[in-house]
């Protein structure tokens, strides 16, 4: 396998909430991806400096097409200017797909739970997207965790009534008037409601900010989860 | 217990790490030598990006490798002493 | 002018007085770690530095308390490029702990609680150049950026300054560091952009 950095052309940004993107690039001989892969996103300054971060891949393989979930860290060096302010139709370089742990493959037929905390959601909209494409038996289960229904990505992807996805919203700070759950943190409950539809070894993903991670998955296997079913991927 | 403020996982040295590897290393599996925790290296504690990257055991702690980009250059340990490759990167 | 990403800049790296070459200034206090934090309780706190003929100097936290202590105001700069001025800090300086210490060494490692260490010169740590500081801006040096107690060699890259600082060990041999044994510059002078191994 050789990783090379590509071009990559910025054909599309669509607005998710206030602060998050999703963008989407074509990248000519792009090897095509599983879902929960990532990219290295590389930017070039004029003088030579570089700086590399990581997005992960939002939708599953589709020729030269890439669609990346970009959330701006206020202060931050990259994602700010990769959310506002790159030009439509400029290049950036990537290089992928990365990581061969967190990935959904399409075929698993086992009904699987993914817990995603804001952008986590990322990786497991594409693993949603991938499993909705392949036509699956096996149910697929969502526990999306967001401040407030503003703040949610996805919106028509990730609704409920899809008959293959079973959607939970937990609102943390602010829930629209009419939700009977009190806004709050993920709990022990919420996760015993998503996993009761999964087997012993179903396969969990869980993808947010490393605290909601480290939670989610002492709450998982407080619940009993085999801690080898439990996958995770963390950021900042 | 490692704490769990600065920390990333061993997904994002996927990137880093094909640089010097043929092969995708976020699924090999890796037995630490201190508490006999294993695991695959995704799943590794990751401090960084900068100065560098120290992916440490989940459960103790201990340095399982440690990885520096420079201009040029990819610096690795495998664990956590002195003793480290320098491999010549484009 | 080269053709990706079209007016990205990063942060600004201008050079001006105070500024080493390659720097942008900043405000803020990034924390930037290579493990864990390490809960150091004052109660258990011990400082020690160890000749290489094995001889041991110990200080207590109480015992440190009641040396003369020095406060101190230093333009302090990360490898990471960043750097931030007139840091105001607290603590003793290192000629206080080398007094009666009987020394032909030339080098130190230094080490820290979690296990970090990092190499000098004895001379960088000696003439009013460094300081075991424990209080930063009028308040107790926190956990991350230190706390309890840290190394301040602030005309050196700020990795030299160790957090968590726990002993130095005096060396006939220079012996590199936790990030100076992957790639970084053993000595780390700013103004002359030491950072990595070949510069």
């Amino acid at each position: 396998m050789a990783v090379v950095w590509r071009r990559a052309r910025l054909v599309e940004r669509v607005p998710q909430n206030a602060t998050a993107r999703t963008l989407v690039f074509t990248v000519p001989g792009w090897p095509g991806h599983l879902p929960g892969q990532h990219v290295d996103v590389r930017l070039t300054a004029d003088d030579g400096y570089q700086a590399v971060r990581s997005y992960s891949l939002a939708a599953p393989a589709d020729g030269n097409r890439v669609e990346l979930g970009v959330q701006a860290v206020p202060d931050g060096e990259v994602s700010p200017y990769l959310a506002d302010a790159l030009p439509v139709g400029s290049e950036v370089e990537v290089r992928g797909p990365l990581g061969n742990w967190f990935v959904w493959r399409p075929g698993r037929t086992e009904p699987v739970l993914l817990v995603g905390g804001g952008s986590g959601v990322v990786p497991l909209t594409a693993m949603v997207r991938a499993h909705r494409q392949s036509l699956s038996r096996g149910a697929f289960h969502l526990l999306y965790s967001v401040r407030s229904a503003d703040d949610a990505w996805y919106r028509e992807d990730l609704a409920d009534g899809h008959p293959d996805l079973d959607v939970r919203l937990v609102y943390t700070r602010k829930a629209p008037p009419g939700t009977a759950r009190a806004p709050g943190r993920v709990t022990a409950a919420d996760l015993a409601e998503a996993t009761a539809g999964l087997l012993p070894a179903s396969p969990v993903y869980v993808c947010g900010p490393t605290g909601f991670v480290e939670a989610v998955g002492d709450l998982l296997t407080g619940l009993g989860r085999d801690p080898a079913t439990i996958r995770t991927e963390r950021f900042g | 217990m490692p704490d769990t403020a600065a920390h990333l996982d061993g997904n994002c040295l996927a990137g880093p790490l094909s640089e010097i590897l043929s092969v995708e290393a976020t699924d090999a599996w890796w037995r630490c030598p201190e508490c006999a925790r294993s695991g695959p290296l995704a799943e590794l504690h990751v401090y960084g990006p900068e100065p560098g990257l120290t992916a440490r055991c989940p459960g103790c702690a201990h340095v399982a490798l440690r990885l520096v980009r420079e201009e040029r250059y990819v610096w690795l340990t495998l664990g956590g002493g002195a003793g480290a490759f320098r491999f010549a990167v484009a | 002018m080269n053709s990706f990403s079209p007016g990205f800049q990063g942060r600004a790296r201008q050079v001006a007085d105070k500024l080493p070459p390659g720097q942008y200034p900043t405000e803020s206090f990034p924390v930037l770690s290579a493990g864990p934090t390490p809960k150091v309780p004052v109660e258990s706190w011990q400082f020690t530095v160890t000749t290489e003929t094995g001889r041991t100097h110990a200080w207590t936290w109480d015992q440190m308390m009641a040396l003369p202590q020095q406060e101190t105001v230093q333009d302090i700069h990360c490898v990471t490029r960043w750097s931030k001025f007139d840091t105001r800090w607290r603590g003793v300086s290192l000629d206080t702990f080398f007094e009666d210490v009987e020394t032909a060494a030339d080098y130190v490692v230094v080490s820290s609680y979690g296990g970090y260490t990092t190499n000098l010169p004895l001379e960088d740590l000696l003439d009013g150049q460094a300081w075991l500081v424990h209080t930063f801006d009028d308040f107790p040096l926190s956990p991350e950026h230190g706390g309890p107690a840290r190394l301040l060699v602030p005309h050196l890259y700020f990795w030299k300054s160790a957090k968590w600082v726990q002993g130095i060990q005096l060396t006939d041999e220079d012996e590199p560091g936790f990030w100076e044994s992957v790639g970084y510059h053993n000595y780390g002078d700013p103004w002359r952009e030491q950072r990595n191994w070949g510069d």
